[in-house]
């Protein structure tokens, strides 16, 4: 979106508007120099959306305006605009906006002869050249056709105005009444080509809601369906086009859902920021405590939490968080934690949108939560719920806002498909279920899907405890049953009477090992005592051993030198012979 | 024009003012058209005041003018507005309330 209105900017200059959802609809506001025509019917906030056309201009743009009011005098204007917090007064004493106030009445005027609209044209140029104005209102220049006979005249005369205006280089609004079968009563689209904007009030099933569509903007994309808006004592707010495409970022950090058992089961790091995560279940199965961990962690971490709650009252919801051990009236101190509490049947669904959007821009959170999306039911069809859903998602994906979605699934229906069908369009689902066994009821949850991430398979049972909520392994029965509540207690306590006796037993057989190890120890201690008992003795005898022979070779030796001399003494004797 | 001395005072005296814009052809006829009406019918009884808006835009808010030109009846009160080249007579005599037949107050 923003790349286009870049692309488009030197081809097109757009005067932004300021208004929160009519420039990202208009990729920049409205055709800079030009005329505008906004149409509608009485009521639908035409001169509402001009005035704050001129009032935004002239404090946010640096562009003074002039308004020319054809149907309320100044004064009106003043009141009713004092009322939205603008101060028409301070902004014509500053020279920034210019007011002008047109009285046509038919009963004042006889017509005798030929005539132009010269002196409107001066007064319109005069107010222009007081303040210097880049920006123009005329509400609603259609009042000419009913105060004045002559319609030849006017409509050479608009003609010419709006070529006028063109030529001055302001851009104007031009409002007019809705027609018949056209888009103004007296076809003032003939004249403005360049943009046509109409506003729609309706009702249906006793909710009024308005609608803003752009007809017609000519060398300008824009966005081509009914968007619905807000007025309110901020001015008019409209929702803006989120579901262009599927451009949001996917960021890797992870948020923690406030329960170490369920970030468990998503690999110990919980649900990725900037998801969208369903919880659905049954009536009173713990969807909202478990949003209330959400809203607690979140809060823990120092980031803002914005909680929408179309069921019970934020009193309420502390009330009842308190008695599960989770202190919400703390984070609400902070600021860090903001309740918006509405009934459903309060406003249409896309009003529910609006507000959610305002809400959410002016609270800036990091996380949301909206419990249960389910009570829209009463306000649409599954379709158009599904298409609010949707760009509600992709707003907060925008906004890398984790959102956190609660579902009611009435009993008797198919378990694993929340009311709104709206499953696809989540990133993590949570499945809260009641498990009936064993003359109980009891709480299990299954984590059905989660994108992106490695997850458990497993089914955990989950427990509501003073200390909040706490997850816990589910076992299997004997037959393959799950056992929950206190079938799983018993089975504990049996499984832990086992483990003790096991222990004993390990311990015991230990214990024996032990006292053989000592005796063999003590074997070996006593052997080898004996041993060297018998080694000393031994040496002994080896050493004795080795002295007698020593002493009986060195006798050998002697008896051989003697034996020598007498074989000697023999040849001596020989020799002589 | 040809002012009274006491104007204000007198019931009987009128005061017009013709807005225009430029000496456009529409202006100029308006004036002639106006100033042959009034010497006939309110010879002495009137003056003729000619803004131009051109000169003086700032005018045009106070009478509410629009329509080019516009002859404002200022006295006798209420005003009233006649737009135009007043070249439709009736429809001025009408505007002015001034009665076309039975003219009461001509001398």
């Amino acid at each position: 979106m923003k790349k286009e209105i870049k692309k488009q900017t030197p081809i097109l200059p757009k005067a932004p508007t300021g208004i929160q959802g009519l420039d990202q609809l208009t990729g920049g506001g409205l055709p800079k120099g030009r005329p505008t025509l906004l149409c509608g019917s009485a009521g639908c906030g035409k001169t509402l959306l001009a005035m704050e056309f001129l009032v935004r201009g002239a404090t946010q743009f640096g562009e003074p305006g002039v308004f020319m009011a054809f149907e309320e005098r100044i004064e009106e204007l003043a009141q009713n605009f004092a009322s939205l917090g603008h101060d028409l007064n301070a902004l014509v004493a500053q020279k920034k906006l210019a007011l002008d106030f047109v009285r046509v009445e038919r009963s004042e005027i006889e017509e005798a002869g030929e005539y132009d609209l010269e002196g409107l044209f001066i007064r319109l140029g005069h107010s222009i050249d007081r303040i210097g104005a880049k920006r123009v209102v005329l509400d609603t220049i259609e009042t000419l056709f009913s105060g004045l006979t002559n319609a030849a005249i006017l409509r050479a005369e608009l003609r010419r105005l709006f070529r006028w205006l063109k030529d001055r280089g302001v851009t104007a609004i031009i409002t007019g009444e809705r027609g018949e079968a056209t888009l103004t009563r007296y076809g003032l689209e003939e004249y403005v080509a360049d943009c046509v904007i109409m506003l729609d009030h309706r009702v249906s099933e006793n909710m009024s809601t308005r609608r803003l569509r752009i007809v017609k903007y000519r060398g300008s994309s824009h966005g081509t369906g009914e968007y619905p808006f807000l007025i309110d004592e901020a001015g008019i707010s409209l929702l803006p086009i989120t579901s262009l495409g599927l451009k949001h970022p996917a960021s890797t950090e992870r948020v923690s859902s406030g329960l170490p058992g369920l970030d468990a089961m998503m690999g110990g790091l919980g649900y990725y920021r900037g998801s969208s995560v369903l919880v659905s279940g049954t009536a009173g199965s713990g969807k909202t405590s478990l949003s209330a961990h959400f809203a607690a962690a979140a809060a823990a971490r120092g980031e803002r939490c914005l909680w929408f709650a179309f069921e019970e009252s934020a009193n309420q919801i502390t009330r009842n968080m308190r008695s599960i051990g989770l202190d919400l009236e703390r984070p609400v101190r902070q600021g860090l934690l903001r309740f918006h509490a509405e009934r459903p049947t309060m406003s249409g669904l896309e009003m529910h949108l609006v507000t959610m959007h305002k809400q959410v821009q002016e609270f800036q959170p990091r996380v949301v939560i909206i419990d249960p999306i389910t009570n829209f039911t009463a306000l649409g069809s599954v379709l158009e719920i599904k298409a609010m859903l949707t760009r509600l998602i992709d707003y907060f994906k925008q906004q890398q806002i984790t959102a956190l979605f609660t579902s009611l699934n009435s009993g008797g229906r198919a378990e694993e498909a929340p009311e709104v069908g709206v499953s696809s369009l989540m990133d993590t689902w949570l499945l809260l279920r009641d498990i009936e066994s064993g003359a109980e009821r009891n709480r299990v949850l299954h984590l059905l899907k989660s994108r992106g991430m490695a997850h458990s398979n497993q089914v955990r049972e989950f427990l509501l405890t003073d200390r909040g909520v706490e997850l816990r392994n589910v076992y299997l029965g004997p037959s393959g049953s799950l056992l929950t509540g206190s079938a799983r207690g018993v089975l504990e306590a049996q499984e832990q009477a086992q483990s003790l006796v096991r222990e004993q037993e390990a311990s015991g057989r230990t214990r024996a090992l032990e006292r053989k190890r000592a005796a063999l120890e003590a074997q070996v201690a006593a052997l080898r005592a004996e041993y060297g008992v018998e080694e000393a003795e031994l040496q002994r005898g080896i050493a004795q051993g080795a002295a007698r022979t020593a002493m009986l070779a060195s006798d050998r030796v002697e008896m051989g030198r003697q034996r020598q001399a007498v074989v000697k003494a023999t040849l001596k004797t020989l020799k002589t012979k | 024009m040809k002012p009274k001395p006491d104007a204000s005072s007198d019931i009987d005296f009128w005061k017009l003012r013709l807005y225009v814009a430029g000496q456009t052809s529409k202006s100029l006829t308006a004036f002639t058209n106006l100033k042959r009406l009034c010497e006939e019918r309110l010879q002495g009884r009137y003056v003729i005041e000619v803004i131009d808006l051109l000169k003086t835009p700032q005018l045009a808010e106070d009478d509410q003018i629009l329509a080019i030109p516009t002859l404002v009846r200022k006295l006798p009160v209420p005003i009233r507005k006649i737009i135009g080249d007043l070249s439709n007579t009736e429809r001025v005599l009408v505007g002015l309330d001034l009665q076309p037949a039975s003219d009461r107050r001509t001398t």
